[in-house]
């Protein structure tokens, strides 16, 4: 299997990804923004910050309220990270690969962007935000259902499951961050705040039932932030995440010592953080790691099977 | 839509269907008389299955002149275009003859240059042609053949004579339509195929990884060959990506290849490089390698062009096998063929005449109103002049052009393409066409089946390119003999 091909039916699983948990995102934090007592502390620039595009935002947009924000993540076609960039990009990677995909694969990724294209250049009301951004999570399911059951489970196939489990592991630690950045103004009921907010997060990920089921209590942060890290059977759980790409690259593909002993690190690293620890401090910073640790297992992959170089053909 | 042959009149053209209003030619009775029975609404139903087919198949091609590239789909009319095999056997004889020839002379110029010391060409048609390479001279590719992979444009006039109208040897496309046609036609009449006996198209991709093979410079079952396409914005990336899949080989890009040290070609894949030995190229000449022609074509891999002239890797076609796609190097192909071969063309050149010679642009720029003027160098149908068609400013652009560069034009005169029937609207009716047959070159020689009739929809056109308003038509190689 070409390289080139292989790396663009990663990015194509991971633009996909992005774009479905940019929209979750956007979701958890509106519905945040309106319910949470202002003295929590909770504004949208903290929104970009989780995003990780500060950088670009204060630098094209002059104050951060909500509507700046909002077309910062959802329609500014210059920012990296926004839903409608996630999704032009998916296309342009499908459309250049569209001979090893199933087609309505293509068509369905074509069909996504030029309704959220559209959507993004009207006006959106509030409203309509939530049933939009409920549509887009819904498609892109749709999308990569598609490709689990039409699309041979062999090579390629592993290169849209690595795209997809490592970006989708990257957002769910950004969604951890929504709960470890907003929790810094002292003196409110912080316990009962608190919980709501992780009840937030656990139904942006999909994951508020499961969870149940997993601890069959009510909702308590140190028990989310373990079923978020560690778990390894819930798919948005980091620990699980690993866990299939760790399938990847020992079932399918060749050469994957180096790959595989990063994704062995990271497991280690997830599997033992202390949870109760990290919920007092140092959360925002174990994110932080985890997340440099994505890039380098990027760069592993990328290293190994998609940027070759020509010293090794003898 | 019903057809009543007796009404239907192609007036003093030549009809590739009926010899004259009621009387359907030989090889064509049969179908003739079926679609005769035909009522209007199935005409009109199997038609719009063809139309769906297509639209499911996804067979497009693009569009350049629309400023962003769309996929567009391909017009098809499903009224077959009928040709009897005894009339085949010989235009198969013919094209054999000529690709030979071409691949004799090609090389010579290469090579020896006796042709030219000989007198039988003159010297200036080498230098002054834009596609002879430098790069490529004293070059031996296996079998001394240069192109290997030749689409030839014929044409029928008034009075029945086939010509050659051209021979594209650089990167000819509309196989793939081709083939795409016949599976259309089977699901429309899937009756006709089993009363008539047509011959197959489809085992081309099985003849194209066969040639290929043939090539490779190390003796493999199955060698490794790949299929270099400019990229998904070129209007032939379907065909491209399509033979690819038929034969099972991959689909490379420029990018995705390199040459190392040992000027042997690697591609990148996940495996690590892997050696090809055979590229079946779509990309021109010019874009193939930076390192020895322009210098900053992204779509190309450095190095290419000694990987091959050391023979470890095999390019079909030859880089330089252009330089018998000129225009003008055509007139001289009766020359060449007895030359080479010692014969006499079997499927004539349309006359011709050379701007460069004082006395035949004389005439030339006299008869501009009645002729085809043709650029030596340009395809698609680009850059020449339809006299009869065009205004009296576009002619007068055109005596210019050539004062200017003769040796760039070369003018013919309008033939009266041949008709056959076609769905136009509600009715139909006869609409002008040619047809490119696909000849394969190595050891061996394969011709197929037939080829792409591609028919100009509007009437009265005579401009058949996809990229002009053109559609196709499948093409049938019907067995007569025995009934």
């Amino acid at each position: 299997m070409l390289s080139r091909v292989a790396e663009r039916l990663y990015w194509t699983a991971r633009y996909l990804e992005r774009a479905e948990n940019t929209a979750r995102l956007v979701k958890v934090y509106s519905y945040m923004m309106l319910d949470l007592p202002r003295g929590v502390g909770l504004n949208w620039h903290q929104l970009v910050d989780i995003s990780g595009a500060h950088e670009h935002f204060d630098k094209n947009y002059r104050s951060a309220g909500e509507r700046n924000v909002i077309k910062f993540m959802l329609s500014d076609t210059d920012s990296h990270g926004s839903l409608i960039t996630s999704l032009a990009m998916a296309r342009e990677n499908i459309r250049t690969t569209r001979d090893l995909v199933p087609s309505e694969g293509w068509e369905h990724v074509n069909e996504l962007y030029l309704f959220a294209k559209k959507k993004l250049a009207g006006k959106t009301l509030p409203k309509d935000r939530y049933e939009f951004l409920s549509e887009i999570v819904m498609r892109c399911q749709q999308v990569t259902g598609l490709l689990a059951g039409t699309m041979s489970h062999g090579a390629a196939y592993q290169f849209v499951r690595i795209g997809r489990n490592l970006e989708r592991a990257d957002m769910t630690t950004r969604m951890i961050d929504v709960g470890s950045t907003t929790l810094i103004a002292p003196g409110v009921e912080l316990e009962r705040l608190e919980n709501r907010l992780w009840t937030y997060i656990l139904r942006s990920l999909s994951a508020f039932q499961m969870y149940r089921q997993y601890v069959r209590r009510r909702v308590q942060p140190e028990q989310v932030l373990a079923f978020l890290l560690q778990d390894t059977v819930f798919p948005r759980a980091i620990g699980h995440t690993l866990g299939e790409i760790a399938a990847c690259f020992e079932q399918q593909l060749p050469n994957n010592e180096e790959p595989l002993r990063a994704v062995l690190r990271l497991q280690r690293l997830v599997a033992d953080a202390n949870v109760e620890k990290l919920r007092a401090e140092g959360l925002h910073e174990f994110i932080d790691e985890l997340q440099m640790e994505f890039g380098n297992l990027h760069q592993q992959i990328s290293g190994t099977w998609f940027s070759l170089e020509l010293d090794e053909a003898v | 839509m019903e057809i009543d042959w007796k009404t239907y009149d192609p007036g003093e053209f030549y009809d590739e269907m009926i010899s004259s209003p009621g009387n359907p030619r030989r090889a064509a009775r049969a179908i003739a008389s079926y679609l005769q029975k035909l009522s209007a609404r199935q005409m009109k139903r199997r038609q719009n299955a063809a139309d769906l087919s297509i639209a499911e198949m996804g067979i497009t091609f693009t569009v350049y002149s629309e400023g962003t590239n769309i996929d567009r789909t391909w017009p098809f009319d499903i009224i077959p275009r009928i040709i009897s095999q005894k009339e085949w056997s010989r235009i198969e004889e013919g094209l054999t003859q000529r690709m030979t020839a071409l691949n004799m002379f090609i090389h010579d110029l290469y090579n020896e240059q006796k042709i030219i010391k000989d007198g039988i060409v003159p010297k200036k048609l080498i230098t002054g042609s834009k596609s002879f390479l430098p790069q490529c001279i004293g070059a031996s590719p296996r079998y001394n053949v240069w192109a290997h992979i030749c689409g030839s444009d014929l044409v029928r006039d008034k009075d029945g004579t086939v010509y050659v109208l051209e021979d594209n040897l650089r990167v000819p496309s509309g196989v793939s339509y081709m083939i795409e046609n016949r599976g259309i036609t089977k699901r429309v009449f899937p009756e006709l195929f089993r009363k008539h006996r047509i011959l197959p198209v489809d085992d081309y991709p099985a003849h194209l990884f066969d040639m290929l093979a043939s090539l490779s410079p190390r003796p493999l079952d199955y060698p490794e060959i790949v299929v270099m396409t400019p990229g998904i914005y070129n209007s032939a990336y379907f065909e491209h990506s399509y033979l690819a899949q038929q034969m099972g080989a991959e689909l490379v890009e420029g990018g995705d290849l390199v040459v190392g040290d040992d000027d042997c070609v690697y591609m990148k894949t996940i495996d690590g490089l892997q050696r090809v030995d055979v590229i079946y190229r779509r990309v021109n000449d010019e874009f193939l390698d930076p390192d020895a022609f322009l210098e900053d074509s992204v779509l190309g891999v450095r190095g290419l062009l000694r990987a091959w002239r050391a023979g470890n890797v095999a390019l079909a076609n030859a880089p330089g096998a252009g330089v018998a796609d000129d225009k003008v190097v055509y007139t001289y192909l009766p020359d060449i063929i007895k030359y080479y071969l010692d014969q006499d063309p079997i499927i004539p050149n349309v006359p011709s005449w050379r701007c460069d010679d004082k006395k035949q642009r004389e005439y030339v720029l006299a008869n501009l109103a009645t002729l085809v003027v043709k650029p030596a160098n340009e395809s698609g149908g680009y850059g020449m002049l339809v006299g009869p068609h065009a205004t009296a400013a576009e002619r007068n652009k055109f005596a210019n052009l050539i004062k200017r560069n003769p040796r760039n034009y070369i003018a013919q005169p309008t033939l009266s393409l041949s008709t056959a029937p076609t769905i136009c609207g509600q009715h139909v009716e006869p609409r002008h066409l040619d047809l490119r047959p696909f000849i394969l070159q190595s050891d061996r020689t394969y011709v197929t089946a037939g080829g792409l009739t591609r028919v100009a929809l509007r009437k009265g056109s005579l401009v058949v390119n996809s990229s002009q308003g053109g559609g196709s038509k499948d093409t049938w190689i019907v067995e007569t003999g025995g009934n």
